[in-house]
């Protein structure tokens, strides 16, 4: 399953001379820095999906919004795709270059504009890291709630395109749920706001459509966020179970009980013992599952919920329930999961991490699943699952430098994807399709809706020049890789452009 | 599973509605498509073009038929339902449950439906902690131009496959299509509630509200009128009575919320022949500078975030003092009549150009809810 851009299935790309390009952009911006030598290209090659390296033709660096305008407006003129690219550190190969396109970095926008404590609210470059909002936002007691795992180095641009998550959704929602405002440079060089300081903004909620669309829509230059105020108190339970059922029950069951967790996680058998090797998180290790479960809010409030938590863990059958005693101990817990994949990255030369999304109750039935492909694969699995939002992160271990086994790893975690879509769920929690599950989309997704899809990016981007061939499968795609119904040899929607 | 019992009146008139617009797009008669018709006010009228000099016929698309709840389980936090059922009817589902819709929607009828809630995209005093309706829609059904039944999103909490057609559904006032089922996150109930009055002049309210904005306070809601902070206390037993003894005040109705949120104080009273507004504004904005505006017309909700003004000044000076100060103003319920201001803020010009595009993409016939929103769309 080769996911690179294919012109016959994604759609025919201009023929351009990269002199010629390169020519033009250096005259019409002149302070830009563009990158052209192979040396020069070379690191910005894959994002965090690198078992994917496509060549760049050109990266731009601009520093400022007119540059970038100017870039827009040529490489619309030009017919020139243009890929934009945050830290690079995404899962699904959404910055995946073009070899015919210039890849736009936007890594240079990184200040914070603002933080304004009274509004609660932080206004950012696209290229400011993550974890470094709640930094700033910290003296004021305020912080950024959604915290992807890769928040060290992750951007809020990206963050933005990929519409990140993190362990604390259930309670605190995605990026959409969490960005107030985008400042949006169009495919026509075009400046234009989406969102508003205010709750809410006249017209369609277009600020909704941004997030999460993979800079297919436009180019987000700046970002306006709004902080929480961070909980008073945090405390974590551990609990640890015979049986990966049980803990999925005991999972619905502090919802049942009226309680929502900041976060709430679960790790299987292979999870723990890799985690537990590498950072002594204090997880036992003969344990099936176990569940991490952190409460937050006020003080009062958290030690009933903590109670509540705790007999609630009893009666679904855990074998061993612990309460870290302070703020070290509760690090310690957290450090075990949030290395987790590093820590199986230990144990075998490399990993794919996928991402689906499925209804909690269908988990014994997913893991199951998991389950007998792993054994007919012959490749191993550990379980890493957000459980309180049902976003599974199974992680399939494979050795690259073995013929094949690159592609059986692919196979299978595709077949885990279809299985969370049979049971209701989505190929992508926080994750995003980018090229990655590119193919999955057609599992997901039928024609009429895939077209609807490329209506949106019509009504924003009629010439495919912002991220083509990217989150949305061309039906041409779909007919080829089986996933949709051709009856007859005759594909659905025949009128339709294939591109 | 479902945790809900089948109401004789569910039904599934999916298949009649797609054939509907179906029909319309081959016929290309505009739709006016309603559920319970308790929003109409808000908005424009659905107007079609003008042909030969006469206005398009258009027909009404009710989904009122539609209805029941098709999934819903406690324990996974999510309801999915049929456009066309009653709002109250799936409100009192929940709350069989211990369960709530966190922004906390507005009626203005005992008809409303949960399309409606959606199409409008209507949120209660809850929202400015909790999250407006778009923020706990999680997936949609609609009907396409071409009359195919579409999914987004789904009864997942996280979904990030193909672009967000769901929460873009929400408050475009069946611009882009009828919706026909919605999956939405719910809550469970506080486990502790208590409301307060508090009297205080304006500025000492909003010094207030921006100190304890940034403390973990269990406020869901926060309402300036008359001279008096009104508040909601909302969350554990533990800490809404720590918060009580810290703040004191009298204790206030919770009938208050409901009169607020479904706009029956006598600040709303229809006898008034001003205008209604509501002002969208972000935190902290300070009072605006409107000419001859007395306190008494304003009610300050959403910890002043949503501003009610009763005012007859021209729709320009309103919108931009509004603009100026990050926010917008729609007009509501002024009485209706010729030269009456358009309801909603115009757009800034490039923004109004990509709707226009994402309509004729969507739409491209305008056959669903021509001019509801804007009148271009």
């Amino acid at each position: 399953m080769n996911i690179l851009y294919d012109e016959r299935l994604d759609g025919e790309l201009p023929a351009i001379d990269k002199a010629e390009v390169l020519a033009d952009l250096q005259q019409a911006a002149p302070g830009l820095t563009l990158l052209h030598r192979e040396e020069d290209l070379r690191p910005f090659e894959c994002d965090g999906l690198s078992a994917y390296r496509v060549l760049p033709m050109l990266v731009a660096l601009p520093e400022t919004l007119e540059q970038v305008e100017t870039l827009m407006k040529r490489c619309r003129a030009l017919g020139v795709p243009v890929v934009t690219r945050g830290a690079g550190t995404g899962l699904s190969g959404g910055a995946l270059p073009l070899e015919k396109g210039v890849l736009l970095v936007m890594s240079r926008f990184n200040r914070i504009l603002d933080i304004d404590p009274d509004a609660r609210i932080a206004r950012l470059q696209p290229g400011v890291r993550n974890l470094a909002i709640s930094e700033a936002a910290a003296p004021y007691g305020l912080y950024y709630a959604p915290d992807p795992s890769s928040q060290i180095a992750c951007s809020i641009g990206g963050n933005v395109a990929e519409n990140a998550g993190g362990v604390h959704c259930l309670k605190y929602g995605l990026t959409v749920h969490n960005v107030m405002k985008v400042e949006v440079i169009t495919i026509e060089g075009e400046r234009m706001t989406l969102g508003s300081e205010a709750l809410d903004a006249p017209g369609l909620d277009l600020l909704a459509l941004f997030n999460g669309s993979e800079g297919m829509l436009g180019v987000v230059t700046e970002i306006t966020v709004k902080l929480l105020p961070k909980p008073e108190t945090a405390k974590v339970l551990m609990a640890s179970f015979d049986d990966v059922e049980k803990a999925g029950r005991a999972v619905g069951d502090i919802i049942a009980a009226g309680i929502i967790p900041g976060g709430l996680e679960m790790m299987d058998k292979l999870a723990i013992r890799a985690a537990e090797d590498f950072v002594k998180a204090g997880y036992p290790v003969e344990a099936e599952a176990i569940l991490l479960c952190e409460l937050d809010g006020v003080e009062a409030d958290v030690d009933d919920d903590c109670a509540t938590v705790r007999a609630v863990l009893e009666k679904a059958g855990a074998t061993g329930i612990q309460q870290a005693r302070d703020e070290a101990e509760r690090a310690t817990f957290w450090a075990g999961r949030k290395n987790a994949f590093p820590a199986v990255g230990r144990m075998s030369p490399d990993y794919y991490c996928m991402d689906g999304t499925i209804p909690r109750r269908e988990l014994p039935r997913v893991l199951k699943g998991i389950a007998d492909f792993s054994e007919e694969y012959g490749l191993r699995v550990a379980n890493v699952f957000h459980a309180g939002d049902g976003n599974m992160h199974p992680l399939i271990l494979f050795d690259a430098n073995r013929p094949g086994e690159l592609e059986q790893a692919e196979e299978l975690g595709g077949k885990i994807l279809e299985l969370c879509v049979e049971v209701g769920g989505s190929i992508t929690g926080e994750h995003g399709v980018g090229r990655e599950k590119i193919n999955q989309m057609c599992a997901q997704f039928n024609p009429g809706e895939l077209t609807t899809f490329h209506a949106v990016k019509a009504a924003f981007d009629p010439d495919r020049l912002l991220n083509p061939g990217k989150n949305i499968p061309t039906l041409a795609r779909c007919a080829e890789f089986g996933a949709m119904h051709v009856h007859n040899n005759e594909l659905p929607h025949p009128e339709l452009p294939r591109f | 599973m479902a945790q809900t019992r089948p109401q004789p009146t569910d039904q599934n008139i999916s298949e009649a509605l797609t054939e509907r617009v179906r029909r319309a797009t081959a016929e290309s008669r505009p739709l006016r498509i309603v559920g319970g018709d308790t929003k109409a006010f808000y908005g424009r009228k659905v107007q079609g073009r003008e042909i030969q000099g006469r206005p398009e016929e258009i027909e009404t698309l009710s989904t009122r038929e539609h209805r029941g709840i098709t999934y819903y389980d406690p324990v996974e936090l999510i309801v999915s339902v049929r456009s066309g059922t009653p709002l109250a009817e799936l409100e009192a589902t929940l709350a069989d449950n211990g369960q709530m819709l966190g922004c906390e929607p507005p009626h203005f009828g005992t008809d409303a439906t949960v399309g409606g809630m959606v199409a409008t995209g209507l949120s209660g005093p809850r929202r400015p902690w909790a999250g407006s309706v778009r923020d706990f829609v999680l997936g949609t059904r609609v009907i396409s131009h071409e009359g195919h039944q579409q999914r987004f999103g789904g009864e997942v909490m996280k979904n990030v496959a193909g672009y967000d057609l769901s929460r873009l559904m929400v408050g475009a006032q069946g611009t882009l299509g009828p919706i026909t089922e919605v999956s939405l996150k719910v809550l469970p109930r506080p486990g502790a509630s208590h409301s307060l009055r508090l009297e205080m002049p304006l500025a000492d309210a909003q010094a207030k509200l921006a100190e304890w904005g940034r403390q973990p306070l269990p406020i869901t809601a926060a309402a300036w009128h008359a001279g008096a902070l009104h508040l909601r206390l909302e969350g554990g037993p533990s800490s809404v009575a720590a918060t009580r003894e810290r703040l004191g005040g009298d204790e206030l109705d919770a009938d208050f919320w409901t009169a607020l949120r479904e706009q029956t104080l006598d600040f709303f009273s229809r006898d008034d022949a001003r205008a209604l507004w509501r002002l969208s504004l972000p935190h902290n904005t300070p009072s605006l500078a409107l000419a001859g505006v007395q306190k008494a017309d304003l009610l300050h909700d959403w910890a002043g975030t949503q501003r009610w003004l009763r005012s007859d000044l021209p729709a320009d000076i309103i919108r931009e003092a509004c603009a100026r100060g990050g926010g917008h103003a729609t007009c509501l319920g002024s009485r209706e009549g010729p030269g009456q201001p358009d309801p909603f803020m115009p757009l800034e010009p490039v923004v109004a150009k990509y709707h226009r595009n994402l309509k004729a993409q969507l739409d491209p016939k305008g056959i669903f809810n021509p001019g509801r929103l804007y009148a271009e769309l």
